[in-house]
This record gives structure tokens, C-alpha cells and sequence, in this order.
């Protein structure tokens, strides 16, 4: 189970093929890779985190993903600072035996990521710059769990 | 002594990201209440509290919670993470 909050960018391949390590118990692994989308006029985007409770929320999150299912291996990284459109945001990777476990569970981490783990978006455009507001869908989105 | 610290717009709105507060506040909401009475940017900040969240030591809490042993507290709006 893996934590990483980062400015640098990352490579969701590179990743994938290490994080579950050389374990042969795992039949199944499930990626989410999050990018900068321009629905017209982003310049960039802000992400500003809480440093010290971003990480310990996120493991809490993993924690009760491992409670939930029978996880082989996770491993979720989200960067912060100033990101251009199509630039990667995040990545969660589950490994499971079976899928079900690790299309699940990584759901289940996208879910809580999105409305529990303390970052804030903030879109730059030609117009100037607005925090992103949080959508009730994602907090409804926690009810199915 | 607490260390009070704000985030995104509720950041902006007071100015500075992080300061150390005296007070005998008992819990969250009453902390509020000694910021609101400061200045006019706080009273901008906190002026709908159902659109902030607090944590209290690095973890979600309410604004009912008491404040007693807490070292750090945090006020933001919802998160938007992913």
C-alpha cells in the first residue's frame, strides 16, 4: 500500500509494472489515471493540498479499501502546484486476485479521493481564476459504499 | 496557543495561510465566533459555515467538536480532489 503526494510528474506505465512488486498471487490489477481536462479557455490549473493530513487521509482511505477487499497491492499518487491541460493529475493501481476486488476497490478510491482527501482545484483562464467548486454527485457518490 | 490554518479561498479571503490564535474557545464553532468578532475579512471567510469543512489535528471533524487538547486547526471549503 503506497502514498505519494507530489508536485513532479509521473508515469502511470512505470508505475503499473512495479507497484505490486514480484507477488505471483495477483491475477488482476486495475489503473485510474486523472488528467487536466480544457473544456475551453484553461490556461492551467492550482492545486493547493494540505501537506501532513493529504497523506494520512489518503492512507486512511487505502486502509479501509484493504479492509473492504482482498487487496494484493495499491498504490494511489496525486501531485499538486501548476498543471497545463492534458498534464496527469493522479493514479490509483489495485491489485487483486480476482477483478472484481480491484475494479472495486480502485472505485471505491476515486470515490473518497475526490471529496476526502484535501486538495483544492483552482482553474486558471483568460478570464482569471476560480476555485473549482465540489459537485454534490461526488459527495452523493460516497453513499454507495 | 492554536494553530489555526486556512486553505483555498477561505485563505485568500483571510490573507494568510497559517497563525497562532490565544484562545480559550471550546470548541470549533466558539473559535469562529472569537475570529468573526476580529475583522471584517473574517466575517467574509466564515460568513456561511455549511460551505466550510474543519479538520482538528489533521482529521474531519465537526464544528460542534470541542477543542480541548487540539493542537491544529484547519478551516477550508469541500475538497476537490481526483
Amino acid at each position: 500500500m503506497a502514498v505519494r503526494v507530489q508536485a513532479a510528474p509521473f508515469d502511470p506505465g512505470t508505475e503499473l509494472a512495479r507497484f505490486a512488486g514480484d507477488r505471483t498471487d495477483v491475477g488482476a490489477q486495475v489503473s485510474f489515471t486523472g488528467l487536466v481536462r480544457d473544456d475551453g479557455g484553461l490556461r492551467h490549473m492550482e492545486i493547493e493540498h494540505y501537506p501532513g493530513m493529504t497523506e494520512k487521509a489518503i492512507a486512511a482511505i487505502e486502509a479501509e479499501a484493504v479492509r473492504r477487499w482482498d487487496l494484493k497491492a495499491s498504490l494511489v499518487i496525486h501531485r499538486y502546484g501548476r498543471l497545463a491541460p492534458g498534464e496527469r493529475i493522479m493514479m490509483v493501481a489495485t491489485a487483486a486476485g480476482h477483478r472484481a476486488d480491484a475494479f472495486a476497490a480502485a472505485e471505491f478510491l476515486m470515490d473518497y479521493l475526490k471529496s476526502r482527501a484535501p486538495f483544492w482545484k483552482r482553474e486558471v483562464t483568460a478570464d482569471g481564476a476560480a476555485w473549482v467548486a465540489a459537485k454534490d454527485a461526488d459527495e452523493d457518490a460516497l453513499s454507495r459504499w | 496557543m492554536i494553530d489555526v490554518l486556512y486553505f483555498a479561498w477561505v485563505r485568500e479571503r483571510i490573507g494568510l495561510p497559517k497563525e497562532r490564535v490565544e484562545t480559550e474557545a471550546a470548541t470549533v464553532a466558539d473559535l469562529v465566533e472569537e475570529l468573526v468578532a476580529r475583522e471584517a475579512r473574517y466575517a467574509a471567510a466564515f460568513a456561511d459555515i455549511s460551505a466550510l469543512r474543519v479538520a482538528l489535528d489533521q482529521e474531519l471533524a465537526e464544528f460542534d467538536a470541542p477543542l480541548a487538547g487540539v493542537r491544529e486547526v484547519a478551516f477550508f471549503p469541500p475538497m476537490t480532489g481526483g
